[in-house]
């Protein structure tokens, strides 16, 4: 047992230390969700990773090789994304989408990852069944 | 009819779980006899189980009257996953939760004569009964009618109908979760029952070993699950759910650490540790469960939520008011630095920073959007920042467990220098040889350093066997997983293209021909099937790699093919194919090492199974209460 103000003091420590990691760790894993009309009246917002959220707008996905090109909407913006790799059915249109990315110099949001949600539904299911998570 | 009777049946249990409370607590105050108690406790678990299984006929009979039926159930859907689909959705895994917990109680219950500790303990589990019993009851009940009656139903998510794990993950993860209320309920109960309380730690341990062997089973199957099911090809993906059943796990081991030998050392830790288990179930509960937070896992808004995060706060007012007053007896004195007593202690401290870490993590998604109007979401790189180095210095920790099994400190120095050697051989020839970045490399060395050292323990051991067979096997586990995480991390590959007919797409040393594509109907789901010709070294196997699309559920499903091999798995995933049949889009990764990763996690569900064995020889309390005589020895743990 150490005596009562060293352990003081070395609690102090410990708190601060792991306070500094979570603040380090959090700077720049902290993704925000976006959406196309506040990408629309500010890009500087999505210059930096965001998620970008909205709906896939009928008559606009196409499939270029392998990047998926398609527009999302929201709040009357539309915003064009390109994302490399096509998921299985993950954008359909005139449905909800949610893509991770960056805003490029071009106006195009160029996203790497899609976040999956099956369904209209947050599906209902087990507590912690291991649903499709990330589709990288 | 089946509905009513399960409506009953959720009343029955509410009514006993209130009476039981108020019996145990006449036990507890008055010392009355327990045998009132004990039946109504057993009421309890007749009443949650009739639930269980009245829902279960009502879902093998296909009565679409009963709303969970009508909701999950369908003709079409196999036994397996009929029996399976009871916990496929909330209401349905609510009852078996209920039954879990119940089931609980009636094992703590079930001494003729317990002493005050344990009857204080069971109105602490009384009480959380018949609040989920309430829940169920009031908030979830899955028996309610529906009219009209429909001819049909929709299924289970088709998620939860590809796997034979969905029968096994969520069981013993409930198991695990609910494990967790008896330290719990003991810690709570320890202060009120006077000298009968000041054995608690020894009286939760083998509770707290049989939740923990079973969390880190369930963990690992869903892990396993998750692999095996979802075409990304991961295991863990630092998702909030997953984060939910990880914190309770690391509170639970730091605890199986503090109570070693009756826990008098670390009393204040041991109350706070088993406390904390229980309530970060029901935090991670009330996480999951009420779509506060953002995840692909998250259910529907429920009327839950409320209720839930009010359980939560509850539980935390009553540990803390009833555990705050004790006054921890003073401890004796300073340990040495090279001690069990210090290491146990800096492995708390560890064990419970990085469940902070991963605590905020997972909560912060939750206050950005009131404290800064906008949604965020955590990735995982926030988790291998602060989870992974802190687990690798746990690794390390585990490492010096050897060292503690002797009392002599030149004898202790001197059987880590043969695991140290072994590690930075292994960082060097690794780093040499490889260049798997800095945190694997550390892993490896970490895995190195235990496995060698417990090595040396087991052939110096073979004679003698004894407790510390548990720890060399939890240990060793973890170290496999470390091995098989940081061993798939670094050195997985993965490429992602469209291929024709008769085209190859290669990675490492493994190549895929698809051979061609089939469109068909199967049990009323849209499937796409692609069949591969997949080469290793030196085999070529047949690999059909398929898409699921289930119009009743609006979802596809993607089934990998997997070619698991002694040291590498070759995992081949169908993304898309062309209209014609003529491409596919195929994701052929190499994973190696992954398969360490469930062999780690099978042997640190032995190693705690051994513990609870060991702790069942030799758990006899050293000065058994007059009253607890008449128990043969062997029960008493």
């Amino acid at each position: 047992m150490i005596r009562r103000p060293g352990r003081l003091a070395l609690i102090a420590v410990l708190t601060a230390a792991g306070g500094l990691l979570v603040t380090s760790a959090l700077n720049d894993t902290l993704t925000y969700y976006r959406t196309p009309d506040e990408v629309a009246a500010d890009p500087t917002l999505a210059r930096d990773r965001v998620r970008l959220s909205g709906k896939v707008v009928p008559g606009s996905l196409r499939r270029d090789g392998e990047v998926a090109v398609f527009q999302l909407a929201d709040g009357g913006h539309e915003v064009t994304v390109r994302q490399r790799g096509m998921p299985p059915d993950t954008f359909r249109e005139g449905e909800e989408a949610v893509v991770e990315g960056r805003l490029g110099t071009d106006g195009v949001f160029h996203a790497d990852h899609v976040v999956l949600r099956h369904g209209n539904e947050y599906g209902p299911s087990s507590p912690a069944a291991p649903e499709p998570t990330d589709a990288r | 009819m089946l509905g009513d009777l399960g409506t009953t049946s959720l009343t029955a249990g509410l009514v006993s779980a209130v009476l039981a409370a108020l019996l145990w607590l006449r036990v507890a105050l008055l010392g009355a006899a327990a045998r009132p108690a004990r039946l109504a406790s057993a009421a309890t678990l007749l009443a949650a189980a009739a639930a269980c299984a009245l829902l279960e006929a009502a879902l093998l009979g296909h009565d679409f009257s009963v709303r969970f039926v009508a909701e999950n159930g369908g003709r079409h859907v196999p036994v397996y996953y009929t029996i399976t689909s009871l916990w496929s959705a909330m209401d349905g895994s609510l009852l078996l939760w209920l039954l879990i917990l119940c089931g609980y109680g009636a094992l703590l219950a079930r001494r003729r004569t317990p002493d005050r500790l344990r009857a204080y303990a069971m109105v602490v589990v009384s009480v959380a009964t018949t609040l989920f019993f309430a829940l169920s009851a009031f908030a979830a009940d899955p028996f309610q009618a529906v009219h009209p009656v429909p001819l049909d139903g929709p299924g289970p998510n088709p998620l939860l109908q590809q796997h034979p794990a969905m029968g096994v993950h969520p069981p013993l993860l409930y198991a695990g979760y609910l494990g967790m209320v008896v330290p719990f309920a003991l810690a709570l109960a320890a202060p009120l029952a006077g000298p009968a309380g000041r054995d608690w730690v020894r009286a939760a341990r083998p509770w707290a070993l049989i939740a923990w062997a079973t969390l880190t089973a369930g963990i690992a199957v869903g892990a396993w699950w998750s692999y095996a099911v979802l075409g990304w090809g991961g295991y863990w993906a630092w998702d909030p759910v997953e984060n939910a059943s990880l914190l309770p796990w690391l509170t639970a081991t730091a605890f199986l650490h503090t109570s070693m030998g009756g826990g008098r050392s670390r009393d204040r830790w041991n109350t706070v540790l088993a406390c904390a288990g229980f309530l970060l179930v029901l935090l991670g509960t009330f996480l999951t469960r009420s779509g506060a937070v953002a995840s692909v896992h998250a259910f529907t808004e429920s009327p839950l939520g409320p209720l839930l995060l009010g359980f939560v706060l509850l539980a935390v007012l009553a540990a803390t008011v009833l555990t705050g007053r004790n006054r921890p007896a003073p401890g004796p004195g300073r340990a040495p630095l090279l001690s069990r007593r210090t290491a146990v202690l800096v492995n708390a401290v560890l064990l419970v920073t990085v469940a902070a870490a991963v605590l905020i993590g997972t909560v912060l998604p939750l206050l950005t959007e009131p404290l800064t109007g906008t949604r965020a979401s955590v990735g995982p790189g926030y988790y291998e920042r602060t989870a992974v180095p802190l687990a690798v210095v746990l690794l390390l920790l585990a490492g010096v467990t050897p060292a503690l099994w002797v009392r002599d400190r030149a004898a202790a120095l001197r059987r880590l220098a043969l695991p140290g050697l072994a590690a930075l051989a292994t960082v060097a020839a690794v780093g040499l040889l490889s260049r798997p970045g800095p945190a694997a490399l550390t892993a490896f060395g970490a895995a190195a350093f235990v496995l060698t050292g417990l090595l040396a323990e087991v052939a110096a051991r073979r004679r003698r066997p004894g407790r510390a067979w548990a720890a060399i096997l939890a240990h060793a586990g973890l170290a496999l997983v470390a091995v098989g995480v940081a061993g798939s991390s670094a050195y997985g590959q993965a490429d992602e293209r469209t291929v024709r007919v008769g085209e190859t797409l290669r990675v490492a040393d493994v190549s895929v021909r698809l051979v061609s594509v089939h469109r068909g109907i199967d049990e009323g789901r849209m499937v796409v099937r692609a069949t591969t010709q997949l080469s290793g070294t030196g085999t070529t196997r047949t690999a059909t790699p398929t898409l699921r699309y289930d119009p009743a559920r609006d979802t596809a499903v993607t089934v990998p093919a997997i070619s698991s091999g002694p040291h590498r798995d070759a995992y081949l995933t169908l993304i898309a194919v062309a209209a014609d049949g003529s491409s596919a889009t195929l994701r052929l990764a190499v994973n190696p090492l992954v398969g360490l990763i469930w062999a780690g996690g099978a042997l640190i569900t032995v190693g705690g199974l051994a513990a609870l064995a060991v702790s069942a020889r030799s758990g006899r309390p050293r000065r058994p209460d007059p009253v607890d005589r008449r128990v043969p020895a062997g029960v008493a743990a």
